[in-house]
């Protein structure tokens, strides 16, 4: 005896069939959906990615473009610019005060909000605050608070502050001294992204099981032990992606020189964003321009390519 | 993204005296004044009378307290020959409001794609949508201006809406698609069984689900759009359209300016930001991670 397919079975069968013939169309409105966002994207990043690269190269200087050629002749130029060299110096600088500040002060503050502190919500407002503020906001303030004073006024922002609490010896000209201009402006940009820094590191420690430091702890290990040889190890990917994410703002830093301090003196503030976006819209040397902005892409590309591509491939394994 | 909530409380520290307890709260403490000393300058400075206002008091309370300098700021001063920074904050509002819903919308229907319908090569296409929002936007400039000149949108407002449109592409792209990667495709399976197409899924499905990738994404285009200066201060030359930033900094840049106006346009310019992020933060500190590329 046969038994008959229940009338429900054949209901699913013919609706999944049904669907399957409607995925092949679904896929095609899929591709559609996607397509104006792809042409965009291919445009005005990938295309004019490689106009820039094609301005490089050509003559163009002054208001009308000169699509003469002329070879590589302004990247020389330019890496024998004692202004650009200036700027490449600077960018060393400030990257390295900008990252070390963000990532010490960032991982200290997630450690101490870590320990179960009351208020933490608050804590962590506070922090991150800065984040929500444009970088044109903090240099206007921060170029009033560093303010190092002049002979008539005394010492005024920052440097009387410190004075008043008796750390008088950390006194400085902050960014109006050529030897620590940029220091003083990654300073103010620590202030920014600091908390950025904080709330990756403490996303991350409360993923750590605490079965781990407690099987530390067992082994006789002392908590700053555990922090050196288990939670910073564990942090490493955090400490990466935050790196990767910190030193791409830091190569790209633009406005928050603006509206602090401009060039500085003798160009002890200027940045290669900001000396791109001055030799171009300022004094018309498109092609000096183009070439500024293909080197900080690749500076940027160098950074960023291999991390893109190991971030993609782990997550396709998992 | 956090551990469970139970592991969470009452672990750490788990061998403190109380007085290392006031050391942590003590450190703790000067770290947060230390961050909002710019605060209290802002605040302070701009609550200040011009003829009170000198580098040597600066971190003094004000004596009298006065809204001059806002007034100034806002409605800028015929005499000292500068503009205010009402006209350039509504151009803000004007460029803010279009270029983050829509930026948004596309991301959010890009990340559905992204995520439930891939297709040959479909990880490679994102990976070139995301590398778009790590690009110096210097490498993008000078065809930029030469494409918004010649189709008209060179200094214009609509013209910085498309720029934002189309340069939040890659974040709220990928704020959305790994939003939806968190949502289970049985879902999406069962609703193609019922007979939903592509839209129907994404209007029934996903849509409804939506709301706090919304959030997050309106929130992160809301503030990095607010706090733009480059494609402002590059695509704008003409003072009645520029936004705020762009004002600020001019506001600060010119001489005759008193502190205490420049602070109080700071304060201006900062306030919907810094209003965004403290109501609504725990979506604003979501969408920083997505930053990192760990949804």
């Amino acid at each position: 005896m046969q038994r008959s397919t229940p009338a429900w079975a054949v209901a699913v069968t013919l609706k999944r069939s049904l669907a399957r013939r409607k995925t092949s169309l679904d896929r095609v409105l899929a591709i559609l959906t996607l397509a104006p966002s792809a042409a965009a994207v291919s445009l005005f990043v990938y295309a004019f990615i490689a106009w820039t690269g094609f301005v490089s190269l050509t003559r163009w200087r002054g208001v009308i473009p000169d699509y003469a050629w002329a070879g590589l002749r302004n990247y020389v130029r330019l890496f024998q610019h004692e202004r650009f060299q200036t700027d490449l110096r600077n960018t060393v600088v400030f990257t390295a005060v900008f990252l070390t500040g963000c990532l010490v002060v960032g991982f200290l503050l997630a450690v101490l909000l870590d320990q179960r502190v009351a208020g933490e919500g608050l804590f962590r407002t506070v922090f991150l605050a800065p984040m929500a503020v444009s970088f044109v906001v903090t240099g206007v303030v921060w170029r009033w608070m560093l303010n190092p004073g002049t002979p008539e006024t005394g010492y005024v922002g920052i440097n009387l502050l410190l004075d008043k609490i008796g750390l008088g010896l950390l006194k400085s000209g902050w960014y109006t001294d050529p030897r620590i201009g940029i220091k003083a402006v990654a300073l103010a940009a620590a202030w920014q992204m600091s908390g950025y820094v904080m709330a990756l590191y403490l996303a991350g420690l409360r993923g750590i099981p605490e079965e781990l430091r407690e099987a530390a702890r067992v082994d006789g290990a002392t908590e700053i032990q555990i922090y050196r040889r288990v939670i910073i190890p564990l942090l490493r990917p955090i400490t990466l992606g935050a790196v990767i994410v910190l030193g791409h703002i830091s190569l790209k830093v633009f406005d928050l020189v603006a509206a602090m301090t401009g060039s500085g003196l003798g160009f002890s503030t200027d940045v290669p964003a900001y000396f791109m976006w001055d030799t171009t819209f300022r004094g018309n040397n498109f092609n000096q321009g183009a070439a500024i902005a293909v080197v900080l892409l690749v500076m940027v590309a160098v950074l960023i390519v291999p991390y893109l591509i190991y971030t993609m491939r782990s997550e396709a394994e998992i | 993204m956090t551990g469970a909530p139970a592991v969470k409380r009452g672990r750490r520290g788990v061998r403190m005296s109380s007085s290392s307890r006031a050391v942590l709260y003590l450190v703790l403490v000067l770290f947060a004044a230390g961050y909002l000393l710019p605060m209290y300058v802002m605040v302070v400075t701009s609550s200040k009378d011009f003829a009170e206002v000198s580098l040597a008091t600066m971190w003094e309370l004000p004596r009298q307290f006065s809204l001059d300098s806002f007034s100034r700021a806002w409605f800028g001063s015929r005499e000292q020959g500068y503009t205010g920074l009402n006209d350039k904050f509504f151009n803000s509002v004007q460029l803010v409001i279009p270029a983050a819903t829509l930026s948004s919308l596309l991301g959010s229907l890009n990340g559905y794609v992204f995520a439930k319908w891939k297709f040959r090569y479909s990880n490679l296409l994102f990976m070139l949508f995301i590398f778009g929002m790590f690009i110096p936007y210097q490498s993008v400039l000078i065809p930029l201006v030469q494409v918004l000149m010649s189709v008209g949108l060179y200094g214009t407002i609509p013209g910085l809406v498309l720029v934002h449109v189309i340069y939040g592409i890659p974040i709220t792209t990928l704020i959305f698609r790994n939003y939806y990667a968190a949502i289970p495709t049985d879902l999406i399976e069962a609703a193609r069984i019922d007979g939903a197409g592509f839209y129907g899924i994404y209007r029934r499905v996903l849509m409804p689900l939506s709301i706090p990738g919304f959030v997050v994404a309106l929130i992160w285009q809301f503030t990095s759009i607010w706090n733009d200066f480059l494609f402002a201060v590059v695509i704008t030359q003409n003072p009645a359209v520029q936004p705020i930033t762009v004002g600020l900094n001019n506001l600060a840049g010119s001489y005759i300016v008193e502190w205490n106006v420049q602070m109080a346009g700071a304060l201006l310019a900062a306030l919907p930001t810094l209003v965004v992020y403290i109501i609504l933060g725990r979506y604003f500190l979501r969408g920083l991670l997505a930053g990192s590329l760990k949804g």
